[in-house]
């Protein structure tokens, strides 16, 4: 087969749509995934959606009628920790991701084309699609001195941003990055870097922040999509409910250790070795909503806590500058399980992590359930 | 004489936009340009130095440890911090799986389809492909039913009509010349090393909680506890995990990385004289024992003249900002060392949207470092270079395996295949030589020894009022230096001269070339419109940032568009 024939041209694409109307189910079967293993694959990802167990064939079934849909990833002021976690995900693999489940059209770290081609795959996607495609955005949006901060292709992040986001379906901000500008937007904030929703306010985002994502929260969610045809319950910070309604203190595996007034006291110490609770060196998982302990990393191997080091409140939006520094105890955390005066932390230290309580749960009444439609869209 | 951007350009880490000047087919001169600013470094300002190693790994999410190994070294090198033997060989294991791991991705996933044509390997003969594989190596996955398998699948994938992230590349390009079996037996790695990446990373959710951005970094040792009678510490358990992967790791690389570097290698060894670049080579040494010797020694190789190792004086680094859209108070043609450097953003390029770059003023993000005011190469050759030149005696001898299974000399190592047969060399080693300090962090634990922190220096009310430090690292893609000074517990000022900085360097007071710039001078460019030898000679560094490649005409008014045929 030529390069002729292996670039895709319009016609092509429509032909092979029309010639192949190929279920993601059927494909995965195609790729030589067992009914078993799909079945496998789809009550991992209803867990990781928090769902019953017996929504698992729910799954199974709206995925078998689910078309590979076209989703670009879009990279701005990011490090492509994101893009790692991606590479790293297990239910199901990145190859499945890339390959059978949904159409890649753009990722930067991945695609084979580069340059105007890459560009012109963009393009493409975001043209014939209008309306239809997913985009994913890692990093922050730089908005200061005419977006001059972050560029490609000659063209500012956040021209790109509300191109892209504006047009897409629903756009999934992976990372504290592009939920609520991160690291860059961290005082004094040189470069006036935003989120996704800040920048291009009329775009319809989901945040999964943590830094990096977790991978399973953002396979979850595109799944959620896909199964459901709109986008997860969210909390006042634009985040799924299934993956950051509960802080990590009430679900940590320490919990005990806190309740009992068992702490480490020194790294490597007597309480270290046996998992004592780390609230004294700092542990911020008592102002963090995030399912770090239950999904854990990695094919669920470990997390920061387990793994004998404090949570740093990656997830909660200006954790940079809300939740250091980072061995500092949280103030008036109470020991010995006085639950209601817990939700008083945050004070202090974490004051804008405080103010993250007062929302949280609140499901934003508009986007609750709501699906994509032309007026959360900015055009 | 034509003007190419390539812009983005793709598979790197980051964001970076490469001009090109091509002039009968070859290129003339080039300029290598970062185009994203985050400003992390005047964001450190006055923050707990003993956070800086878990703000500055957010640099790069790629190689994701190097960053905080750079990190908590500067601030130990300030504070004179000597951490327990233990610490230092879990931080050598990470650093170890970290190089092994990303080395593999940068071979399969963001360099191979430079040299491997995907669409080729549909007209492959899965017999022949299988003959093929078990001539150059026993790895298990060789038979005709499991590369056809692979063929059915990619042949379904392309019938989808639907090439996601493989539509619109250079295939067919006449500088592919793998045959069809060789572009299949790649393609079906890239498909393997996807699933092993993923699982021999494991050994940094073991040792560090999660990949990317493992967390268990401290000033003073690691947070993760020893314990063989706990189960919430590093046990018995743990540690044969860690061998296990450390096997599946080395496993990999000795049987399909290294044999398919040299099977496809040898098919472009016309490579060997191309891309050479600046010629001076940095590597800042790694891998400390309990005592500080280096197991990949330090030092700097100047004008490909191998024959001696000049030894390094942390004094003699310095970034310039001549052509970089900064300003510095020393004033224009003054380079300032990284203790006294600032990163005051002055951007003076084009507004955008933009079509090319006024190259002749400021172009870049990236700043220009020189060492004793000159241009450095840094990464896996540098390290290879300076190992093999000082005598190391496992460098030694796989580089003498790799250019005798090639049938080239050792200059054949100053070149753009040079670059990409020394990265898996680098990662041959290290591959071996981990489970090594495995094994010695197993006979400590065996005697008793649980420490893993130093911990009389933790509270910053023991620090002195004042304190300077640097941390060296060599990273998977080269020499990596983190410089601080701390005053009254906090951070004054924090620089980090990352390896990128060093390879995708614009030009400097001088007029010095960057690396990236000067090895893309003399490269062969036989389709401007599909520049697939530049991505060549750029990807063989292994950036760490993103990239644009443009072709402009020689008046610079017009722009090549590379539009899709």
């Amino acid at each position: 087969m030529g390069k002729e024939d292996f670039e895709t041209t319009p016609n092509d694409l429509e032909q092979g749509l029309e010639k192949r109307k190929y279920s993601v189910g059927e494909i995965l079967r195609e790729r030589g995934v067992s009914r078993r293993d799909f079945l496998k694959f789809c009550s991992a990802v209803t867990a990781a959606m928090a769902l019953p167990a017996s929504f698992a064939p729910r799954v199974a079934e709206a995925l078998d009628e689910v078309k590979r849909p076209p989703l670009v990833w879009m990279e701005f002021q990011d490090c492509a920790g994101d893009t790692e976690a991606l590479l790293r995900a297990a239910n199901p693999t990145v190859g499945e991701i890339v390959l059978d489940i949904l159409s890649v059209d753009y990722h930067e770290t991945i695609m084979a084309a580069a340059g105007h081609q890459a560009e012109a795959a963009l393009e493409k996607t975001v043209n014939d699609y209008k309306g239809k495609y997913l985009c994913v955005v890692e990093g922050s949006i730089p908005m200061k001195d005419g977006g001059i901060y972050g560029c490609v292709g000659g063209k500012s992040h956040l021209d790109r941003a509300r191109q892209v986001c504006g047009n897409a379906a629903a756009t999934v901000a992976v990372g504290t990055c592009a939920s609520y500008g991160g690291i860059a937007a961290a005082v004094p904030n040189p470069t006036g870097a935003v989120g996704v929703k800040e920048a291009v306010p009329g775009a319809t985002v989901i945040n999964l922040p943590g830094c990096p994502v977790n991978a399973d929260n953002l396979t979850a969610t595109i799944v959620h999509y896909l199964v459901f045809g709109k986008i997860p319950a969210l909390d006042g910070h634009g985040r799924p409910l299934f993956a950051y309604g509960k802080r990590i203190h009430d679900n940590c595996e320490r919990r005990p250790h806190f309740d009992a007034g068992q702490y480490v006291e020194h790294w490597g110490d007597d309480g270290h070795r046996r998992g004592f609770c780390l609230y004294k060196v700092g542990c911020k998982g008592p102002a963090t909503f995030h399912n770090c302990p239950t999904q854990r990393y990695n094919e669920k191997t470990s997390w920061p806590v387990g793994a004998g080091h404090p949570c740093a409140g990656c997830s909660e939006p200006a954790f940079w500058d809300t939740m250091g520094p980072m061995y500092k105890r949280l103030p008036n955390v109470p020991g010995f399980g006085i639950e209601h005066t817990a939700d008083k932390i945050g004070i202090g230290v974490a004051a804008g992590a405080a103010a993250a309580f007062a929302v949280h749960g609140v499901l934003n009444a508009v986007r609750k359930d709501k699906e994509p439609s032309d007026e959360t869209r900015e055009g | 004489m034509a003007r190419i951007v390539v812009d983005p350009i793709t598979r790197i880490e980051g964001h970076l936009r490469i001009e090109a000047e091509v002039n009968g087919g070859m290129i003339t001169d080039a300029w290598s340009s970062s185009t994203m600013f985050r400003g992390i470094e005047k964001i450190l300002k006055g923050r707990d130095p003993r956070d800086a190693w878990f703000w500055t790994q957010r640099f790069c999410g790629v190689c994701t440890t190097v960053h905080s190994i750079a990190s908590i070294r500067a601030v130990e090198d300030a504070l004179k911090i000597k951490i327990p033997p233990n610490a230092q060989l879990i931080r050598n294991i990470i650093i170890g799986i970290q190089n092994v791991q990303d080395h593999v991705i940068h071979f399969y996933h963001l360099h191979a389809l430079d040299w491997v044509d995907v669409t080729s390997a549909l007209k492959a003969d899965p017999a022949a492909t299988s003959k093929l594989a078990a001539s150059i190596s026993d790895w298990p996955n060789n038979s005709a039913t499991y590369f056809k398998g692979v063929q059915d699948k990619l042949t379904s994938f392309v019938a989808s009509g639907r090439l996601g992230p493989f539509a619109n590349a250079y295939w067919g390009h006449p500088a592919y010349k793998l045959p069809p079996e060789a572009n299949l037996m790649a393609t079906a790695h890239y498909l393997e090393a996807l699933e092993w990446q993923k699982d021999v990373i494991k050994i940094h959710a073991i040792l560090g909680s999660k990949n990317p951005h493992p967390q268990t970094f401290l000033v003073g040792g690691m947070a993760i506890p020893i314990d063989p009678d706990s189960q919430n510490a590093l046990n018995a358990d743990k540690l044969m995990e860690i061998k296990r992967l450390l096997k599946k790791a080395q496993d990999f690389v000795e049987k399909v990385y290294i044999p398919d570097l040299l099977a496809v290698a040898s098919f472009y060894k016309d490579w060997a004289a191309i891309g050479g670049g600046v010629g001076n080579y940095l590597s800042y040494g790694d891998f400390p024992d309990a005592n500080g010797n280096l197991w990949f020694p330090a030092g700097a190789i100047l004008n490909k003249d191998i024959s001696k190792v000049i030894p390094l004086d942390q004094k003699k680094v310095a970034e310039y900002v001549d052509h970089s859209w900064f300003e510095n108070s020393s004033g224009p043609g003054k380079g300032l060392h990284p203790w006294d450097g600032e990163t005051e953003p002055a951007y003076s390029g084009p507004k955008p949207p933009y079509e090319h770059l006024d190259t002749d003023k400021k172009y870049s993000w990236v700043k220009a470092p020189r060492y004793d005011e000159k241009a450095m190469e840094v990464g896996p050759l540098a390290r290879v270079l300076v190992a093999y030149c000082s005598g190391q005696k496992e460098a030694k001898a796989a580089v003498d395996m790799v250019l005798g299974k090639l049938g080239v000399g050792p200059a054949a190592l100053f070149s753009t295949l040079g670059r990409t047969g020394a990265r898996g060399i680098d990662c041959l080693l290290v591959a071996r030589q981990t489970p090594v300090w495995l094994n010695e962090l197993i006979g400590n634990i065996a005697k008793g020894d649980y420490r893993i922190h130093a911990n009389e220096k933790w509270d910053p009310a023991d620090w002195p009022a004042e304190a300077n430090g640097y941390g060296w690292h060599e990273a998977p893609r080269g020499a990596l230096g983190h410089w601080i000074k701390i005053k009254d517990q906090k951070i004054l000022n924090y620089q980090a001269v990352v390896p990128s900085t060093w390879n995708a360097s614009p030009r400097d007071a001088k007029g010095q070339r960057g690396p990236y710039e000067a090895a893309l001078v003399g490269t062969p460019v036989a389709d401007p419109n599909k520049p697939l030898e530049i991505l060549r000679t750029i990807h063989s560094f292994d950036p760490c940032l993103a990239c644009a490649v443009h072709v402009v005409d020689a008046t610079g008014n017009e722009v090549v568009k590379v539009t899709v045929s």
